[in-house]
């Protein structure tokens, strides 16, 4: 990827993006509905779109995701 | 089939019938006595582990390491059992409550590690590093010129068309590599304010930059 691309992607926004408070609201049920392979973004596509944009919401759902399946084994 | 997955996944507000662990955690923490005291013991060493394990996972991009990051994960771990015991009247069984459990412990981990920058920056808050963006972009050395040009156009809009908190808030988290938690702290704000205030700038600046002719419109998308 070069460097217009990057760029054009950290500048690029998604009209679905639901913002860090609704996100985080259900960021439980969407964990866990990710870690059994469920349709997550389908079923929750502004939150998907914001997981992708906002890098501290999609850190948090990474390690809420581990912990998840750290938790079922 | 996951116990969301069996329960339909509930949409917010709606109330869900719990299974059994859940159910057995909601009722032993708001009870009393001492089988209240041994779920308490029980869920600190739980969030204790998902805490000292999230830091770990975490470690490889902070500059805290050792006793410090398990500091860090002790003081989330037990922040979260007070959050958790305080809010448990609103767990709705959306989810497992363990699942639920863990949210708690791995927003406090994030917002630790925000307040840690805080006291430590790497770079000043304030600063602006126009500099570090051709290697953050990683753009040719070759097409120097061009990007050269997309850049001062960027800075100009950046100038001259954000409001003074976008710019502030653009400028640290893009240009200084400021977490965005730690801006947070910073502006007295929070996470969801701040990220609202950096989408639109994104957002203003695209669009500036497509006006222009220095980026493609959504049609004709590299």
């Amino acid at each position: 990827m070069d460097g217009w691309s990057e760029l054009d992607n950290l500048l690029r926004t998604d009209p679905r993006d639901v913002g860090c408070a609704e996100a985080l609201e259900m960021l439980h049920v969407y964990a866990e509905l990710s870690a059994a392979g469920g349709p997550v973004e389908q079923r929750y596509p502004g939150i998907a779109a914001h997981l992708r944009a906002c890098g501290p919401c999609g850190q948090d759902f990474e390690g809420l995701l581990a912990a998840v399946r750290r938790g079922s084994k | 089939m996951s116990p969301a997955d069996s329960r339909g996944v509930r949409g917010q507000g709606a109330a869900a019938v719990l299974d059994p662990e859940s159910a057995e955690w909601v009722q032993m923490l708001t009870g009393t006595g001492s089988r209240r005291e041994v779920a308490l013991v029980r869920l600190h060493e739980m969030l204790v582990r998902i805490a000292l394990g999230e830091v770990r996972r975490r470690g490889p991009q902070l500059r805290i390491a050792g006793p410090e990051l398990d500091d860090l994960a002790y003081q989330a771990a037990g922040d979260a059992l007070i959050a958790i015991t305080g809010k448990i009247g609103q767990f709705r069984g959306e989810s497992l409550f363990t699942t639920w459990a863990y949210k708690f412990v791995i927003l406090n981990v994030s917002a630790k590690i925000g307040r840690h920058f805080w006291r430590n920056p790497t770079v000043p808050l304030a600063a602006e590093e126009w500099d570090r963006l051709p290697d953050r972009f990683g753009f040719d050395p070759a097409r120097e010129a061009e990007w050269r040009d997309l850049l001062a156009a960027l800075q100009r809009v950046v100038n001259e068309q954000l409001t003074p908190r976008q710019r502030r808030v653009f400028v640290a988290i893009v240009l200084n590599d400021v977490p965005l938690d730690t801006l947070v702290i910073e502006l007295a704000s929070n996470r969801n304010a701040i990220y609202k205030t950096l989408f639109d700038a994104r957002r203003k600046l695209r669009a500036a930059l497509v006006t222009n002719g220095y980026l493609p419109d959504e049609l004709s998308r590299r």
